[in-house]
């Protein structure tokens, strides 16, 4: 299914989506403040520097610390949807690693009623087309 | 020209030693309306702004051959967006009106031009949030740049929805939120883990912003003093439409046209001027990143307590000492993180619904954003200047606070990027 809104990569980031298309969950590392970075930036947010930062391949696991509810969105291209959800997951091997997910096989959107969101609940990364050739990570509560 | 490093955004920051060197003296406004409607030239954002210069200027008691520096923010709006980008492009009109300049945004450059300020020699259209832009005149009157400055601060609305982003595509930063739809959602998601780690509930934000609106209806510059004088009730809060998860409309500020001018100068000069000093004490700046993607209560709660003790290290005050205590509050959603980095009048972490709940009104022990804030002004933000200058002027009218007025803390803007000023009646 077509995305509302599609990402375009820039420099700095077009390896996290090259690894997407691939089926890989990655994020930044940097070796000298042994910390991991997402979203990707062009330096260590800690050091400032980029000459220790490289990629690192994540196990895609991350457990649901929170939501969102969308009711009147500033993005137009998401007015169709509304309401519709926003989840926060946290990287499972790295909490302070977080990322926005909708859920949208479990929760969908155009929401009637609130949904009863399982926070702490243990989700895999999954890999959805958001336009041809253009892969995005979302997170799939494991059943 | 280019930003100086001016900012007291390093710890230990120590008590700065520009502190009773620069006085705010006076302050002027425009009409406030919700839109320009992009064709009447006298109700644009440059000529709201010359409104409000020459209203400072005359509350100051002085002309603009007095002034020998224009600060200010130039972008029209108050997080710099240039309001262009959802105008044009479309024709100007005849000079001054022939470029973005006077009708978008304002720039000090501009300002002198229309205005025949003769003797300027340092503008700085920085563009950063009123707080910074006080505490970037503070400093260069106390680093001898200037003597007597006008800080400028027009913020533009124009018609249709504010902020609307119509792309279906996303670019640069705002890949990581607009991909998966999030916008607004951030600040009630912040709210509700807040709501979740002390046990509370968006309701009990009711008090706060009834009480804020009560306030701003006793600002004559306030859109609704001039445009919805009606009450506004809890039931009305209450019932307001929401906008995502615990953020409901009436905790978003309304977006208004509006301009407003400060005059600071030199302690020395301040002596001559019409009004009473106010002496800035200390101005301290910060700019935070999150760990990761999302904001949440546990980065908000470190950034507001480092940026409070850091404004307490810079100005030797303690909580005790606040009078007037002006935090930020478009969204509203965000004051009780100030209140309680701050911990004026002893309120702790969790603590600011019960808070809430007790006597917040102006003629009582705890009058919280005396001025009304954005909640009860528009999305002006110069309230949280000329509320603390009056009442530490004793000119604040039927807002004029009860209690003692000698000490304000005015606190702005995001958890992530703050500037707080600290003024006194007293040189220090």
């Amino acid at each position: 299914m077509a995305r509302p809104i599609v990402p375009v990569p820039d420099p700095v980031s077009q390896p996290f989506w090259d690894a997407c298309n691939e089926g890989k969950l990655i994020v930044q590392y940097c070796s000298i403040c042994d910390r991991r970075q997402y979203p990707p930036e062009a330096t260590c947010r800690d050091c400032g520097f980029d000459f220790h930062l490289s990629w690192q391949e994540t196990s895609g696991r991350a457990k649901i610390v929170g939501y969102s509810i969308t009711y009147d969105s500033r993005l137009v291209q998401w007015h169709p949807l509304q309401p519709f959800l926003n989840v926060i997951v946290a990287l499972e091997e790295d909490p302070v690693i977080n990322f926005h997910t909708n859920l949208i096989d479990d929760f969908g959107t155009n929401l009637t009623e609130e949904p009863d969101i399982p926070i702490g609940a243990t989700c895999e990364v999954q890999f959805v087309e958001a336009a041809p050739g253009r892969m995005i990570p979302e997170w799939k509560i494991v059943k | 020209m280019a930003r100086e490093n001016w900012e007291r955004n390093h710890d230990p920051v120590g008590i700065w030693n520009g502190r009773g060197k620069a006085a705010l003296i006076a302050r002027g406004h425009s009409p406030t309306d919700r839109r320009w409607d992009g064709e009447t030239l006298e109700k644009s954002l440059g000529a709201y702004m010359m409104i409000a210069v020459q209203n400072a200027l005359d509350d100051a008691g002085i002309t603009v051959d007095d002034v020998d520096g224009i600060i200010g923010s130039a972008g029209g709006q108050p997080n710099g967006a240039p309001l262009s980008d959802v105008w044009g492009p479309r024709d100007y009109f005849d000079p001054p009106y022939d470029s973005e300049d006077g009708l978008t945004h304002v720039t000090g450059q501009w300002l002198r031009q229309q205005m025949g300020f003769k003797n300027i020699k340092y503008i700085n259209n920085h563009g950063d949030p009123i707080w910074n832009l006080i505490g970037q005149a503070a400093q260069a009157i106390a680093d001898g740049r200037a003597e007597t400055v006008v800080v400028t601060y027009p913020n533009g609305n124009l018609p249709g929805r504010y902020h609307q982003d119509p792309s279906n595509e996303a670019r640069g930063g705002a890949v990581w939120p607009n991909t998966w739809g999030w916008g607004l959602s951030g600040q009630g998601f912040t709210f509700n883990q807040y709501c979740q780690k002390y046990g509370t509930n968006h309701d009990r934000m009711a008090p706060f912003v009834v009480q804020e609106r009560k306030n701003g209806l006793l600002w004559e510059h306030s859109y609704y003093a001039q445009h919805e004088p009606g009450e506004f009730t809890e039931e009305d809060y209450l019932n307001g439409r929401m906008i995502a998860r615990d953020l409901s409309i009436f905790d978003c500020d309304r977006p208004v046209l509006a301009a407003a001018a400060y005059v600071m100068t030199t302690a020395e000069k301040a002596k001559d001027m019409k009004q009473t000093p106010v002496y800035i004490w200390d101005h301290t700046e910060s700019l935070f990143s999150p760990r990761s993607l999302v904001q949440t209560i546990d980065d908000t709660e470190e950034w507001t307590d480092i940026q409070a003790q850091r404004s307490y290290n810079g100005s030797g005050i303690t909580a005790d000492d606040i009078d007037v205590f002006a935090p930020y509050d478009g969204f509203a959603v965000f004051t009780q993180y100030y209140i309680e980095a701050w911990g004026w009048r002893g309120v702790k972490r969790g603590e600011s619904h019960d808070f809430y709940a007790g006597d917040i009104s102006l003629k009582g022990p705890n009058p919280l954003n005396s001025g009304g804030g954005n909640m009860g002004t528009g999305r002006m933000r110069t309230v949280f200047i000329t509320d603390p200058l009056e009442q530490l002027q004793n000119r604040a009218g039927e807002r004029q606070i009860t209690g003692r007025a000698e000490i304000a803390v005015s606190h702005g803007v995001l958890p992530i990027t703050a500037g707080t000023v600290v003024m006194s009646t007293n040189p220090g």
